[in-house]
């Protein structure tokens, strides 16, 4: 199974939806894309739902970390929701939580960054 | 009871998934929970893809070997490669550390190894290559024995 990766833009905010496997396979696909996605379009914030991201290892931790020091430097804030227990453990060990948000659900996440939905 | 298995695949990253499958349907038949599947295909991922990205370097001619073997409630992997080696295996080791930073590597890989299994043994020569040998007793089916 691979990943899939669904971009959208509300408002100032860029929604980064995972689907599948996030392993160092795929990280290097994905980095691009959103890298791409980042540069062609108006966004500032970042929201990243991993509610479908069914296996992740430590390539997506670095993959995660790179987009949340990029959306950082340009001043903007990186939410994670959705978060699965077993993908979560993976955040924890890394420490990523004490500097990227954590929210339950999209929702949440675009009332936190001032989207109206 | 008791198994073995061996698969051994060139070292390109789609064998990445490829290994996590087959070791998961091969300790499936020890009924793990769906926890220590993960465990173990995450683990698996991560040696894996070390070998495939540092051992080798992303050279795709090479070999990554794959053991795996069930003993009782206990599983064993052992994942080798013949690359670079490691020349510092304790600051290999170090949570956080990584020798390719500009790769967007965690640092993570070994860490997640050693809070995942029971046990984690990394044998390597540098010019020779490199072995990561883990256990790991799995919980659910030593409390069926007792
Ligand atoms: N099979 C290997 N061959 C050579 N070097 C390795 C191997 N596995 C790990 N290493 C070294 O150990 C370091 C730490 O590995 P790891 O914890 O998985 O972090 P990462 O893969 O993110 O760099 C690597 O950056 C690399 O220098
Ligand atoms: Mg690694």
């Amino acid at each position: 199974m691979s990943l899939h990766a669904d971009f959208i833009v509300k408002e100032n905010v860029l929604l980064v939806r995972l689907e599948g496997e996030l392993d160092h396979h795929e990280a290097s696909r994905l980095r691009e894309a959103w890298q791409q996605e980042l540069a062609n379009n108006n966004v500032g914030h970042v929201i990243v739902n991993l509610e479908k991201l069914t296996f992740m290892d430590s390539s997506g931790l670095g993959v995660m970390l790179g987009r949340y020091k990029e959306v950082q430097a340009s001043g903007s804030e990186m939410v994670i929701c959705s978060i699965s227990p077993e993908v979560r453990r993976l955040f924890d060990l890394s420490g990523m939580f004490k500097i990227v948000k954590l929210v339950d659900n999209e929702t949440f996440a675009l009332e936190m960054l001032g989207v109206a939905s | 009871m008791r198994n073995e298995m061996t698969i051994e695949f060139l070292s390109i990253s789609e064998n990445e998934s490829l290994a996590r499958v087959a070791v998961a349907s091969f300790i499936s038949q020890i009924n793990p929970t769906m926890e220590e599947l993960t465990d173990i295909k995450t683990v698996v991922s991560e040696a894996v893809t070390n070998a495939i990205i540092h051992g080798y370097e992303d050279n795709p001619d090479q070999k990554v070997r794959l053991s795996c073997a069930i003993n009782g409630e206990e599983i064993e992997i052992t994942i080798q490669d013949e690359g670079r080696g490691i020349d510092n295996v304790d600051m290999a080791r170090e949570p956080l550390y990584t020798s390719k930073p500009e790769w967007e590597r965690s640092g993570m890989g070994f860490t997640i190894m050693e809070n995942f299994m029971d046990h984690v043994e990394i044998t390597s020569e540098p010019g020779e290559g490199t072995t990561v040998h883990m256990k790991k007793q799995l919980t659910s089916t030593r409390a069926l024995c007792n």
